[in-house]
Parts: C-alpha cells; structure tokens; sequence
C-alpha cells in the first residue's frame, strides 16, 4: 500500500469520527431545542400571566371570556386519570410480572410476553376509540350518570395500556433476583406464594417502583386517548364519571385551533407543556435514581 | 436493604390454610395476567366486527369525504408511507452514526456520560412535547418568512425523527454490541484501521438487528398522532402530497377524525381504517421478527 492512499485512509477516519460525534451530538441539541422552546415561548406568556396565578389558580378559560389562566384544573385532571389508570395498571401488572416470573413454564412465557408486547404497540389512537365506542357504553349499563366523555373509561383503558410497560420492567427485576435467595426459602418450609410475596418482591422493590413510576410518568404524558375519550372541559372536580380536560388533551385542542402565533393563547399551550415536560422528567428522573440507588448488588 | 425478615415467624403454621391461600393467590395472578391478553383480544374483535363491514377496495382508493359511504383513507395511507420512509431517511444515519460513536469512539469522560443519560431520558419525553417542538422550530420559526417549512411533510417528518432517535441510537448501539470482540481483533490483526474495521466488519455484522431495531422505531412513528397534528392540524386532503414540500395527513389523524364525530357511520370508517393501521404495523413486525430470527440462526452457525 502506498502512503498517499494510507494518508486518505486515515483522514476518511478521522472525518467520520467527527461525523459521528456530531450525530451523538443531535441528542443534545433536541434537548436543548425542547427547552429553549417551552421556556422562549412559556416566557412569553408569564409577562402577561403571573407564575403565581398560573400555578396556583383554579379556573382554566384561556379561550373564553372571562379569560382566566389557572392550570390546576388541567393537573388534576391528569392526575385523576393517571391515579384510575395506575389502580388498574399496577396490581395487575405487578401481578403478571409474579406469575410470569415465579409460576409460569417456560413456554407459557413464551407465547403470553409477544402477546403483552402486542398491546404495548398497539397505537393510542386505537385506544381512544376503544375507549368511546366500547368501554364507555359498557360502563354505562353500571353506571347510569356517566357521561359520554368521562375519566373513567379513559383511565381505565389507559392502565391496560400501561399493564405491559409495568410487567416486563417488573419482571426483570424479578428474574434478576438470585436463585438461591428463592432455594433458600423453600428449604424453610415456605410455598410458592410465600417465596414470590415475601422474598423476591421485596428483593425486587427498587426495581418494581421504578417501573410504577416510569409506567406513571407515561400515563402523565399520554395524550390521543384521553383527547378522544376524556373529554374538553377543564374542571377541578373528582368525580370520574364526568368528562375532565389533561393538559395533554388541551395542547391539542388549541393546536388544532390555529391560535395566531404569538398571542396568548398560542403561548399557553407552551406554558402547559412546560408543566407537562417537567412532571414527566421529575417521574423519569426519580425512576432512574431509584433503579441505581436502590439496586441490589449480589 | 439486604436485611430481609425471617419467613417464618409471620406464617401460619396451618399447612391446609397455607395450601388454600396458595392455591387461590395462584388463580388471582393467572386472572391478572389474563386480563392484559383478554383486553386486546376483545379490542381486535371490537375492531374487526365493527370496521369490515367498511373496508373494500374503494375505501382504500378514495379521498376523504362528508358522506361516510364515499369516505376512504387514500391521502392518509399515502401520507403514512411518505412520512415513514422519509423519517427513516433522516433518523437512520443520525441514530446509527450516534450509536457507533458511543459504542466505538466515545471515551468514558463526562461529555459521554451526559449524551447517554440524555438519550434515556429523551426517550420518556412525552410524544406532544416533540410536536409542540416541532410546531414552534420547524412549521413557525423556520416555515414563516418565505414559507420554507410551514405544515410539510419535511416538518412532521423532521419532528418524528427527533422522537424516534432515541429508540434508533439504543437499538443500534444493542447491535453494535452484539458483535464479537473477536471480528475487530481479526480485522485489526489484518491490519486494518478502526474507520475500516468499524465499516467493514462492526456494520455489516449489526445491519439485522440495526434494522431491526429501525422496523420497530418506524412502526412505533407511524401508529403516533399527537405531534403529527401539532404539525399538520386536521387537514381536509382531497390530494395526495407529490413532494416532501407539501402538506399532508396520516392514517392515525384521519382516524382521529373519523372517531371524534358523533355518527355510528363514522365510527365504522374509524374502526376500518384501525384495521388498516394494525395490519400495517403488523406487516411490520413480522418482518422485524423474521430478521431477528434468520440473523440469530446465521451466527450460530
């Protein structure tokens, strides 16, 4: 080989190098991007609405007059219907990841994983219409005051979505629970269920509250089921057989009402999505630190 | 947290109640693991009884329309397809290049640490976020002055290549990983230098499961509708989009708007074009799966 092409070999690799560099660099950016977005525009709108009245108020009508900017009830309507979908989407999935991990066969876990793993990429929109047309008008022969949009249906189908996401995170904290913790166990006299409830949940604990929590922070984010299902009236109110607005489904009522850009209604949809991008990041961070902090070395 | 209290001294020495309590825990988990498997068998039977009745050929070939029996989706699928290859453009060989270097070149300082904790946590950003990125940077900031971006396809395919980047990079980075330590030895003893060995033996071997991991991200792209109405709005297409500067819509939004309006019919077209969407992601899947399968096999031979 002749050294001028050696010389070109070894500039090719010191451009792709950079090249590569930069594309790792695209991540960064995107980050960068998300924030400088919600802030820039989210600044635009506390010049005009103060942080205090924003965080704290307890009607939403940026639309209609009177104009009030309190983002309460989009929280809590939120919140109403993450706490529906996790009492649905924790035990069960907890329990899934139990009985797949400690008492299913090898090859019943082979056919119902790719099954759950079917649900979990099943696209939201499919849920939301699942939710409306089904679910509500089931629930509807229990509960003769529920309304067409309601949180109820919504959270509901919302924790089926989110069974898979926390029963295989659970599951693999589970399996990497050591073998001999469990032989142990059995050698004391202990059954089945006394080895699965009180020693590998428990050992596994770090693990399964991290799966609750990044399964939660998912709830937190979703938006095209509830947009379909939950309805578009902003209130504080707990009852879940009435309609509620998520600050998901709100973003997407005003994006598709083409606010002019810049005003201040355009500029609410930021300040929300700010709100939402730090619940979902505070969720995902904490899931992370737990998985680390708590991880059980053996 | 390796402190774990004694079994016994909380059991009940009843070994008949202990079988009973054991026997019914049992069915309370196999019930619980049904009701996952249950719930998506009556969606998919809820979604065929209710949309074939809807789907034939012209469904498929008409444009969208006010009267639910000349309703069709054709604008969408086009859309879809258009959308995902051209997202697949522009994510792969940023997602893929990522992954080589944090796999091959990124020496273990802080920068490196930081790209991958970001990579993570990028991936649980909520999918509205990176629409109301993209409606802010690509259709407003860079689409308002002489009409660059605005509602294009460029724009939402722009978007969803920032949301799936991070299950690319991850995917890939698995696949780089995967290959044996053993090829770039014997590359390297050959002579080569990293570019080569990294151009020559890492990618070629990683290619199945790169792609396979490029499948799965493109078919979680296409079943997303919350950012692409950020970027396009519920556009009334009686067009199909013929360059990437044009506006567009996809099978989730018209099926969006097939859901939101309140006429049985309506809900039957919605439940059609479901069947459409879930046919093509299952398409899909099988051909990541049957990827999967055949590379496993050929590198254990």
């Amino acid at each position: 080989m002749d050294s001028r092409r050696k010389f070109w070999i070894r500039v090719e690799g010191s451009i792709v190098k950079w090249l590569f560099m930069a594309c790792a660099s695209v991540s960064i950016l995107t980050t960068i991007g998300i924030l400088v977005t919600l802030l820039y525009q989210g600044y635009g709108f506390f010049n005009e609405v103060s942080p205090w009245e924003f965080l704290t108020g307890t009607r939403w009508t940026p639309i209609l007059k009177p104009r009030s900017y309190g983002v309460l009830p989009l929280v809590s309507g939120t919140l109403l219907v993450t706490v529906i979908a996790a009492m649905v989407a924790l035990p069960v999935g907890l329990m899934t990841a139990i009985f797949l991990s400690e008492y299913a066969a090898d090859n019943v876990r082979r056919i119902i994983k790719p099954i759950l793993e079917i649900l979990a990429g099943i696209p939201t929109v499919v849920y939301g219409y699942f939710a409306l047309t089904f679910v509500t008008p089931l629930l509807q022969n229990i509960f003769n005051d529920l309304l067409v949009f309601n949180a109820l249906s919504a959270g509901i189908v919302m924790g089926v979505m989110i069974i898979p996401m926390v029963s295989s995170l659970s599951e693999d904290a589970m399996i990497s629970v050591p073998r001999n913790l469990r032989e142990a166990a059995y050698a004391l006299g202990a059954t089945r269920y006394e080895v699965s409830l009180r020693v590998v949940v428990p050992a596994a604990l770090s693990g399964i509250i991290a799966a609750f929590i990044i399964a939660i922070s998912r709830a937190i984010g979703e938006t095209m089921l509830v947009t379909i299902a939950a309805g578009a009236t902003p209130r504080m109110a707990l009852n879940p057989l009435e309609g509620v607005q998520t600050m998901t489904a709100y973003i997407v009522q005003l994006s598709l009402g083409e606010a002019p850009v810049g005003s201040l209604e355009y500029n609410t949809i930021f300040a929300v999505g700010l709100v939402l991008f730090c619940m979902t990041l505070l969720m995902n961070l904490l899931g992370f630190w737990i998985v680390r902090r708590f991880r059980e070395a053996y | 947290m390796n402190e774990y209290k004694p079994v016994a001294g909380s059991v009940s020495p009843n070994r008949k109640r202990r079988k009973i309590i054991g026997t019914s825990v049992y069915f309370v988990f196999l019930i619980s693991t049904l009701v996952g498997i249950v719930s998506l068998g009556v969606l998919i039977f809820d979604v065929l009884d209710k949309g074939i009745p809807w789907l034939n050929w012209q469904f498929l070939t008409d444009y969208p329309s006010r009267k639910p029996e000349e309703a069709g989706l054709y604008s969408a699928l086009i859309g879809t397809i258009w959308l995902m290859f051209m997202t697949a453009l522009l994510t792969v060989p940023i997602g893929v290049g990522a992954a080589i270097y944090l796999e091959e070149y990124a020496p273990r300082n802080f920068f490196t640490k930081v790209i991958e904790i970001n990579v993570s946590n990028l991936a649980g950003v909520p999918s509205i976020v990176y629409g109301l990125l993209g409606m802010s940077l690509f259709v407003y900031y860079l689409g308002s002055s002489e009409q660059f971006l605005g509602r294009t396809l460029l724009a939402g395919a722009l978007t969803l290549a920032l949301l799936v980047l991070p299950i690319v990079i991850m995917a890939s980075r698995e696949a780089i990983r995967a290959v044996p330590d053993s090829y770039r030895q014997g590359a390297y003893a050959m002579g080569a230098d990293k570019w080569q060995v990294i151009k020559g033996v890492v990618l070629p071997s990683a290619l199945p499961g790169i792609l396979t991991g490029t499948i799965l991200a493109m078919s979680r792209a296409i079943g997303e509708a919350a950012p692409v109405i950020a970027i396009s709005a519920l556009v009334y297409m009686t067009f199909i989009p013929a360059h990437p500067m044009e506006r567009f819509t996809v099978l989730p939004i018209q099926i969006y708007n097939w859901v939101a309006r309140p006429q049985e019919e309506f809900r039957g077209l919605a439940a059609a074009g479901i069947i459409v969407l879930l046919a093509i992601l299952l398409t899909m899947n099988a051909i990541a799966v049957v990827l999967r399968n055949k590379y496993q096999t050929r590198s254990e031979e």
